[in-house]
């Protein structure tokens, strides 16, 4: 089933390894295989992007999700973005979200939209608790 | 209000930036100074793009914000100023900005920089900036968050961790 990565998590300090951990224990290590976690960590922002781009070039990644649109992840992100059309970069990243990336079947033009709509319908109160000052 | 912090941070606006220290200080605008960047609308959106809507990010050279540098000390949001390396920031203090104090939040690992903190690495030219800056009588210190201790520069250049 698994082909190699289709998508790069880039985040901060040890959440894409996190993720994708947490993707493998749900949907098993083939799933997570499709995924290729990246951390910025020790990275300047120009070697940051030259980071991005040797793990796009390894894997042919064309999806990039990222952790925080402000972070330096997306930044390097949209940067390849602009040197290979057709990346995709999908900032906030989650659990939800990338489980239903790789256990879309077959994967299609629409993958990455429901990956999304899953992502965001997966952020729920549910439970309103106490108010917290 | 003012400018509150004077930041050297190779990697420019990012989290560290708008979250770490724009929320604790209530920062209304980034003052991001880098004569690339400065030309470049492509390079502007795409920082512009990374700030909540309650921050504004302008965009200056060198000569630019050393022309403007008071308008921005005089708007009544708090305020941070941003130089991607330490020679931008040296060029700032040296042609007469009044920078008091400087922070070394990000300077990360690049073949011929050596480690002094887990977030920053130094080149032998990038210490004799720093001290040239310190040399001006501006306080110099290391602190990637404010939740952080920061490391003066003494500590800091004399350290051999990464």
């Amino acid at each position: 089933m698994s082909d190699g990565p289709r998508a790069i998590v880039a985040a901060h300090g040890d959440l894409a390894e996190g993720l994708v951990s947490a993707v493998a224990r749900v949907a098993g290590a083939e799933a997570a295989a499709r995924l290729m976690p990246f951390s910025n960590a020790s990275l300047g922002g120009a070697e940051l992007a030259n980071a991005m781009r040797q793990a796009l070039a390894s894997s042919g990644a064309r999806v990039v999700f990222t952790d925080l649109p402000a972070g330096s992840c997306t930044i390097a992100a949209r940067r390849m973005a602009r040197e290979l059309p057709g990346l995709a970069v999908v900032c906030g990243a989650n659990l939800p979200m990338l489980l239903a990336f790789v256990m879309a079947q077959p994967h299609g033009p629409d993958t990455l939209a429901l990956a999304v709509e899953r992502g965001r319908s997966g952020i729920v109160v549910a439970e309103a608790g106490a108010r917290v000052d | 209000m003012s400018i509150e912090v004077f930041r050297i941070d190779d990697r420019l606006v990012h989290g560290q930036v708008v979250v770490g220290w724009g929320q604790p200080l209530a920062l209304g605008f980034v003052v991001l100074v880098d004569n690339l960047v400065a030309e470049s609308d492509w390079e502007q959106d795409l920082y512009r793009m990374g700030v909540p809507p309650e921050m504004s990010v302008h965009f200056e050279s060198v000569d630019g914000a050393l022309a403007h540098l008071a308008e921005y000390e005089g708007r009544p949001e708090h305020g941070l100023l941003l130089t991607g390396d330490i020679a931008t920031m040296r060029a700032l203090v040296e042609r007469g900005a009044a920078i008091r104090h400087v922070n070394v939040g990000g300077l990360h690992h690049r073949a011929g920089r050596s480690p002094r903190l887990r977030y920053v690495f130094l080149d032998p030219a990038e210490e004799a900036d720093l001290r040239a800056i310190a040399d001006r009588g501006v306080a110099v210190d290391a602190q990637d968050v404010p939740a952080a201790h920061p490391v003066p520069l003494a500590e800091l250049l004399a350290a051999t961790g990464g």
